[in-house]
């Protein structure tokens, strides 16, 4: 089941490598029915799941592969090196709370990105087989529970990446693209040394062997005393965590390792920014509870406070910045910084609200981004500007555009009755019950009003009022004594077609529904959860 | 005065050797073999594709069933000490024949031999010597082997080098790879000297346990060492004995600039692995280092010499094959690190990264001659656009390229992998060498990456049609490396085992 889901893009990938690249319909269709036969897949593993289980790790006396769901487990690679040592690699995946929601996501926002795709024109061949891979990669990660394999996945993200946004994307891209892969690069090179310090720290309990597996690293009795990350070296272990935590931060992306995503966001084509927004930055936040804090907990519970800084940082750095710009992608770009701290704050608080709240706000901010720059690229493709000054007034003219820009603007800046306010309110829940971050989370309650400030405001000079005199569209007077709206030279719909529709409208009705009901989503979440934030808590304080 | 040995004596003597001869079958086939290709040239005299390149590639394969049949002979001395039979040394007789292969199969891949000269002559002969001298650096047991096995390498790569007469690029390269190489030579020779002077020995074994048995002075040991490690500096391309490198392999004909960069390497290290594994004495008295300096730091010194220069230097360069030069330095640092652990495990990752470095190298100077062959330029610039008119050939490129960074899931990754396992895998002791390590191959990201950038995020200036197709067998070929690339580094474990079959030194006290 994980294989399939892992794989289906891989395959439409090499189906698409056959095609004639003349065939762009075929290579269309191709790559859309992978990512729905993915849907397909993530549906059934949300249906099929058990949300009794917690997985995160086997625990004492636990079974070997803990209580992770769907597991396929196969020895991938069993290596006899020199001297006594040994190396040995599993193909293991496996879902459990942390990841099934994400699964869930990912396979969304790849579908919502091949839609999205749609319009590309140059190159179309290529570009898909690149995607697919992209898809593949991201989805891999989730569901690896084995360290060597989630770096593979994880490093095989950057290529693909790299080159999607460095050929199908805007004027500035080679830079984009280079810095995007540098600094990414920069943070899991590091990740591989701890990668190996570890395999040689932990020893699985049941064949005796170093291992990779997550399960078996994220249970302290497993480590050998001694090793190099073993628990009498805890310079060591500090050192290895911030590493981890860079690499993974890098992606989040957390201050002052942000810098490369206001340029990607602003050169990549509006798919890869969706899926950029929509996924790729939870990687981080997942790889800091997947591996970073359950592997280190106790590194962990010492700089709750520090994470926690960065946090708050990020939320109201990010929404200062969003306040500044000019250009609506790069402020949708600075406002995804500013809603990953609230992720970051909500770890920080390392108590069961506060990582609920993290986790369900990874999934909102993927979903409700999404939709942001799915409405952004809307804008862009018509007016080939993203200038905030150079609308005003499209309320009248696009109506269901508008609507749904609100619904998508007011769920990021967390409204009551939409997504984006429970998670924000239980990551505040959190924030304030955990003394340490509690004089964190007062300060960062102001990022809720810049935020709300950026958002109103953005809204109000491009929909509201009348055309600015410089827009980029003309009004005609219709033959019905209307107004109509006129973009220079676009053919198609002006309110959106229906693609845009099949895109945007499943990505507001979940945004509602979950603003509403979110028990499907914290039902599936919540004991695994439980079982991690009872891993990081040290036997002291438990 | 010596006296004449006793007719038993020379009984002894020769029965010894043709005793010998038996496990010598590999190198003697390869020498008929180079004989035959000089007479096949006096015959047919003719142009590259010919009954010459085609006696080569078969003549080399067909070394392939000596080599195989020596694994089930015992590990030993040959010929009084001068040589060895071991697995060390047969992994290594695979890697030659394999190259050798391979610069056949690139050479006759390459157009600008049709228009530089007119007959392949001794071309072939030479790589074939070229594969007989490597082959014996890698089992030769005695200084003296050492030394005439590696003149035999330097000499064929002198002339393989200048082998573009008329280009005066061409000519400078050898001439500078030859005054390099005799400079280079001439200290080897010296620290040789001043072994046998410490010592009375030639046999490396012999040395190794002298050297324990009796102490040494270390400021004379450490002299010797650092003369010695010019040597073998200079044929591993390691910095500072580099200077050669760029100029030579800009300038030599593309097919041998990949065959000196991987085999001739590969031939370096060979020696150099079984020299400081067997003549130095490990464990032994208390004279091993004077001031803290031993040859495993000057090792240490020339490793991260070699990753920051190559590295930084390289993100400088125009010129692919001069980037790929630099690019090279920067690898024989990385495969020092794997040297440098000293162990068994060490050892493995060596081997292995070695035989990642075979197949991406290769593979990535082979597109390199593919897009001359269609350009005509190695220039960066020239590669603007060019992914849209060869995507093979691209895609193939950008496999390499990231192999050649160690990204997965490619064969380069698990080479880095496993030398920085190796390293980890002694604690903390060798963490900093591998933070060089890790910090140089994100430097290296950035200059690799521009040939990726000018291919495919890069428009071409011209935008005249051009047929483009590098051809059926030339695709073929560049398909199945790219896919070994990626399949090896998905599934490495039998080249793992490979390398962990050869790991096995004759004499090795060390592991």
């Amino acid at each position: 089941m994980l294989s399939l889901i892992v794989f289906l893009p891989i395959i439409a990938g090499l189906i698409i490598l056959a095609v004639p690249s003349s065939q762009k319909q075929i290579i269309r269709i191709v790559s859309l029915l992978a990512a729905l036969a993915q849907g397909v897949v993530a549906i059934l593993i949300w249906r099929a799941y058990d949300p009794s289980l917690p997985g995160i790790t086997a625990g004492p006396g636990g079974s070997p592969l803990g209580s992770f769901q769907f597991v396929e487990k196969l020895p991938w690679i069993g290596l006899k090196l020199g001297g006594m040592a040994s190396l040995n690699i599993e193909y293991f995946l496996g879902v459990d709370g942390i990841s099934v929601t994400m699964i869930i996501l990912t396979a969304l926002v790849s579908a919502i990105g091949v839609l999205s795709s749609w319009t590309i024109q140059k190159q179309v061949k290529g570009y898909f087989i690149l995607y697919n891979l992209l898809a593949s990669a991201m989805m891999g990660c989730f569901v690896a529970l084995d360290f060597f394999l989630f770096y593979v996945f994880w490093e095989l993200m950057l290529l693909p990446m790299y080159f999607l946004i460095g050929i199908w994307g805007g004027p500035n891209r080679e830079y984009a693209a280079i810095k995007f892969f540098l600094y990414t690069l920069f943070g899991s090179v590091f990740m591989l040394l701890v990668m190996i310090g570890l395999y040689f720290s932990v020893l699985d309990p049941v064949t005796g062997n170093h291992t990779f597996s997550l399960v078996a690293m994220a249970n302290q009795a497993n480590y050998i005393q001694d090793a190099i990350l073993g628990p009498h070296n805890v310079m060591w272990r500090y050192i290895a965590f911030a590493v981890l935590f860079i690499g993974f931060a890098i992606k989040v992306p957390m201050f002052p390792f942000h810098t490369w995503l206001p340029d990607a966001h602003v050169e990549a084509p509006t798919p890869i920014s969706v899926i950029l927004a929509g996924v790729l930055l939870k990687l981080g936040t997942y790889g800091m509870m997947r591996i970073n804090f359950p592997l280190f907990p106790e590194v962990f519970h010492a700089s709750m406070y520090i994470i926690g800084i960065f946090g708050a940082i990020n939320i109201i750095y990010g929404a200062f910045c969003a306040l500044a710009q000019q250009d609506l992608k790069k402020m949708v770009a600075y406002s995804s910084i500013s809603h990953m701290g609230y992720v970051l704050l909500g770890l920080a608080a390392g108590n069961s609200e506060g990582m609920v709240g993290a986790l369900y706000q990874m999934f909102n901010h993927g979903t409700i981004t999404a939709m942001l720059f799915l409405l952004v690229g809307v804008i862009y493709d018509r007016a080939h500007t993203r200038q905030i000054d150079k609308f005003g007034g499209l309320a009248s003219y696009m109506p269901v555009y508008a609507a749904i820009v609100t619904v998508a603007w007011f769920a990021s800046l967390g409204l009551p009755g939409l997504s984006g306010f429970i998670s924000e309110a239980l990551v505040f829940v959190g924030a304030f019950s955990s003394i340490t971050t509690r004089p964190i989370a007062m300060v960062s309650v102001l990022g809720i009003l810049f935020g709300a400030a950026y958002l109103l405001w953005s809204l109000q000079r491009v929909f509201l009022g009348k055309r600015k005199p410089d827009a980029a569209y003309d009004l005609e007077v219709g033959a019905d004594g209307h107004e109509h709206i006129h973009f220079h030279d676009w053919k198609g719909k002006i309110d959106l077609d229906a693609r845009e529709l099949t895109m945007l409208v499943p990505l507001v009705v979940i945004t509602i529904f979950l603003g509403i009901y979110p028990m499907p989503v914290l039902g599936m979440i919540t004991s695994s959860v439980n079982k991690l934030v009872e891993v990081l808590t040290p036997l002291a304080i438990r | 005065m010596f006296e004449l040995p006793s007719g038993a004596e020379i009984q002894s003597i020769i029965a010894s050797l043709t005793l010998s001869v038996e496990f010598f079958k590999p190198e003697i086939y390869l020498s008929v073999l180079f004989m035959l290709l000089i007479v096949i040239d006096l015959v047919a005299k003719g142009k590259k594709n010919n009954l010459l390149s085609i006696t080569t590639l078969l003549g080399l394969a067909g070394s392939i069933y000596f080599i195989f049949k020596q694994q089930f002979m015992p590990a030993g001395e040959l010929f009084f000490g001068m040589y060895v039979l071991d697995e060390f040394a047969i992994f290594f007789k695979y890697f030659f024949v394999l190259s050798g292969i391979l610069a056949v199969i690139i050479t006759m891949a390459d157009d600008q031999f049709e228009s530089e000269v007119k007959s392949m002559g001794e071309y072939y002969a030479l790589i074939v010597a070229m594969v007989i001298g490597m082959i014996m650096m890698a089992s030769s047991a005695d200084m003296m082997m050492i030394f005439l096995s590696m003149e035999l390498v330097s000499f064929s790569a002198f002339i393989l080098t200048g082998y573009f007469k008329r280009n005066p690029r061409s000519s400078e390269a050898a001439l500078k790879y030859l005054v390099y190489g005799a400079v280079s030579s001439g200290l080897m020779v010296y620290g040789f000297s001043l072994i046998y002077g410490l010592t009375g020995q030639t046999n490396l074994i012999n040395i190794s346990s002298e050297l324990s048995l009796h102490g040494y002075d270390p400021l004379l040991m450490i002299l010797a060492t650092l003369l010695v490690l010019a040597g073998f500096g200079y044929k591993i391309g390691a910095v500072p004995f580099h200077f050669w490198a760029p100029d030579v392999y800009e300038g030599a004909p593309t097919p041998i600039t990949a065959y000196l960069s991987v085999a001739s390497k590969a031939a370096g290290f060979a020696l150099l692995m079984r020299f400081f594994y067997i003549a130095v004495p490990h464990g032994g008295p208390v004279y091993e280092d004077i001031l803290g300096i031993n040859w495993v730091s000057l090792l240490i010194l020339i490793s991260v010499a070699s990753m920051i220069y190559g590295n930084v230097v390289a993100l400088w360069q125009k010129n692919v094959k001069r980037l790929l030069a630099y690019s090279s330095i920067a690898h024989a640092g990385y495969l020092l690190l794997g040297v440098i652990v000293m162990d068994a495990f060490g050892t493995q990752a060596t081997l292995l990264y070695l035989l990642s470095y075979f197949l991406m190298n290769f593979g990535a100077f082979y597109v390199v001659i593919l897009i001359a062959n269609k350009t005509g330029s190695e220039n960066l610039e020239d590669y603007r656009g060019l992914g849209k008119k060869m995507p093979l050939a691209g895609a193939a490129l950008t496999v390499f390229l990231i192999s050649l960074v160690g990204l997965p899931p490619t064969f380069g990754f698990i080479g880095k992998l496993m030398i920085f396992s190796a390293l980890l895998s002694k604690g903390s002791l060798y963490l900093w060498l591998a933070l060089i390590g890790i910090m140089t191959s994100v430097i290296s990201l950035y200059y690799y990456m521009l040939i990726p950038l000018n291919m495919y995020l890069r428009e071409s200036p011209s935008s005249e049609e051009k047929n483009m197709n590098p051809g059926l067998i030339p695709n073929i070929i560049m398909a199945v490396l790219m896919f070994f690339t990626i399949y090896f580094g998905l599934f490495f474990q039998p080249l793992a085992d490979f390398a962990k079959y050869g790991s096995a030194l004759f004499g090795l006290k060390l592991h």
